[in-house]
């Protein structure tokens, strides 16, 4: 059973984001590269917003990130969450990858547990509409 | 500078009842907004008849030819909607009205906001920021509404800073505190204490339910016209001295997007440059300003907004509030003195607008003694967001 219940919205590909979410149904996590000056940007844009070119490479990023910054949800802001607060929000910070941020849920940890700093690594998991999106879990030691 | 016959200047406030969120959603949006307007134009001592311009914020449902049918102006002649998200489009929706009337685009311009957060359009619910752009990027893991966007932000703000729990609930007593004096505050008569604040329950850690604002139905607006017109009118003319919107580098995608804004202000906020700009264009600094209303959506917001704006230094909100710098009255700089979002009502901060020319004009319920600069903030954490300095 998936993290957060099959009620959510799963991602509905744009666009912007349509290559991204591809890659994911791949069990691959890559993000925009700028093919001219090389720098990392999330999410998607069409244009590098350092170089302004036009050109793009989608890179595989590491399996594992650190967690940035978290919250642990309380309040069921949507009736089909009633059933899992409280749950984990965490943003995971990828510093090889010129610090790009996804916003996710960390799928074995209790609550108390999370820190800010703690690794992390890709655990795909299938969202409501049955599109894989990329969630984390504790990395083991070694 | 603030002295030419051009100079824009609020003239007339006006607002209806505020209530707790759906209590007015029979009457709706469209009837308060021109409840609002009516009564700003009879503050001012005008006919609605000279009303020619409509400007407002965060897609107002109360389009300008419905407000030109309902109210019957006779010479709509300029309009403007700041796009965006929430409330951080306020003050630029003044600074709209300012450059329309300062150019002659018009000479009564209203900025005005409306609110009716009925069922299926409640902030702090699902589905109630649809327009947001990286949704995908957000929905998926379960973070909905504003205080699961912000509640990181203040998290990482407490791992760099060190912020206290009863740092975020200053601001919320010094908040409630004001409204106590404030008939029109939706908390008046339900003052509050540290122990309450503490005690009440979590929202999204580290926010409890008191540091997230009230979501309200009721609607404020102002009139702005130039100081040549001012002066023959009913009230004492509070001059915008600037207002402006301000997009901080890389925060496009900030809290309200996919959180990948510059990762060294991801706890700090994203004020800072458009206090500059503010101060530099109106020859002051923080310490000239009398009193403050901070666009409180969160009372970690506020934190941020009060060292983005330079009245404090960077992560020292915390000790700040806790050394009663922002209580009314005898604070350096009082916040939010009707009781702000917290207190009084979430008007998307246009309700801070009219607090500000309340309190120059020496008519607030915790009136800051000879105040003649007020600061007001629109929006923190969404880009572009606002601010303006009013002056007597």
């Amino acid at each position: 059973m998936a993290y957060l219940p099959n009620e959510v919205s799963g991602p509905v590909p744009n666009d912007a984001d349509r290559m991204f979410w591809h890659y994911c149904q791949q069990h691959e996590l890559r993000f925009q590269q700028c093919g001219s000056c090389r720098r990392f940007r999330h999410p998607p844009t069409p244009v590098c917003p350092y170089c302004r070119s036009f050109e793009i490479v989608w890179v595989r990023a590491p399996d594992t990130g650190a967690v940035f910054s978290f919250t642990i949800v309380h309040h069921p802001a949507h009736p089909a969450m009633k059933a899992v607060v409280p749950y984990n929000i965490v943003v995971v910070d990828f510093p090889a990858c010129d610090h790009v941020r996804l916003v996710s849920n960390l799928i074995d940890v209790p609550p108390q547990e999370i820190r800010i700093g703690m690794e992390v690594m890709l655990a795909w998991e299938t969202a409501g509409n049955g599109l894989l999106v990329p969630r984390f879990k504790r990395k083991q030691p070694g | 500078m603030g002295n030419h016959a051009q100079q824009a200047c609020i003239v007339g406030i006006g607002e209806t009842a505020y209530t707790r969120w759906g209590q007015m959603s029979e009457r709706g949006e469209w009837s308060l907004a021109c409840e609002a307007v009516l009564k700003a134009v009879d503050d001012a001592g005008l006919t609605i008849d000279l009303v020619e311009g409509l400007a407002s914020f965060s897609n107002d449902s109360s389009l300008p030819w419905l407000m030109q049918q309902a109210l019957g102006l006779p010479n709509l002649g300029f309009t403007s909607m700041v796009w965006g998200g929430g409330g951080s489009g306020t003050c630029g929706a003044l600074a709209h009205a300012a450059m329309a009337v300062e150019t002659g685009q018009a000479q009564y311009v209203t900025v005005f906001r409306s609110l009716c957060q009925g069922p299926g359009h409640r902030y702090g619910q699902a589905g109630g920021y649809n327009e947001l752009p990286h949704l995908n990027f957000m929905v998926p893991f379960g973070m909905f509404s504003p205080p699961l966007m912000i509640a990181p932000l203040v998290q990482r703000y407490i791992y760099e800073f060190g912020a206290k729990p009863e740092h975020f609930g200053e601001v919320a007593l010094a908040c409630r505190d004001n409204a106590q004096r404030n008939p029109r505050a939706v908390m008046y008569g339900r003052p509050l204490t540290m122990e309450d604040y503490l005690n009440a329950r979590m929202i999204a850690e580290p926010l409890r339910l008191l540091d997230c604002c009230q979501e309200n139905d009721g609607s404020s607006a102002v009139i702005v016209t130039t100081l040549e017109r001012a002066r023959d009118l009913k009230q004492k003319p509070i001059r915008i001295l600037a207002a402006a919107q301000g997009g901080a580098a890389g925060w496009g995608d900030g809290a309200l997007g996919s959180h990948n804004m510059p990762i060294h202000e991801y706890g700090a906020g994203n004020g800072a440059t458009l206090a500059r700009r503010l101060y530099e264009r109106v020859g002051i600094t923080a310490a000239d300003i009398d009193t403050v209303q901070i666009y409180d959506h969160f009372t970690g917001c506020v934190l941020m907004t009060l060292e983005n704006f330079g009245f404090c230094g960077r992560g020292e909100g915390g000790p700040f509030v806790a050394d009663g710098n922002i209580r009314w009255p005898y604070g350096q700089f009082p916040i939010n003195t009707s009781g702000g979002h917290l207190s009084e009502a979430y008007i998307h901060g246009l309700n801070l607008v009219v607090e500000g020319v309340r309190q120059l004009r020496g008519e607030s319920t915790s009136q800051v003694k000879d105040a003649e600069l007020c600061l007001v903030t629109a929006g923190m954490s969404a880009s572009p967001m606002s601010a303006a300095i009013l002056g007597v």
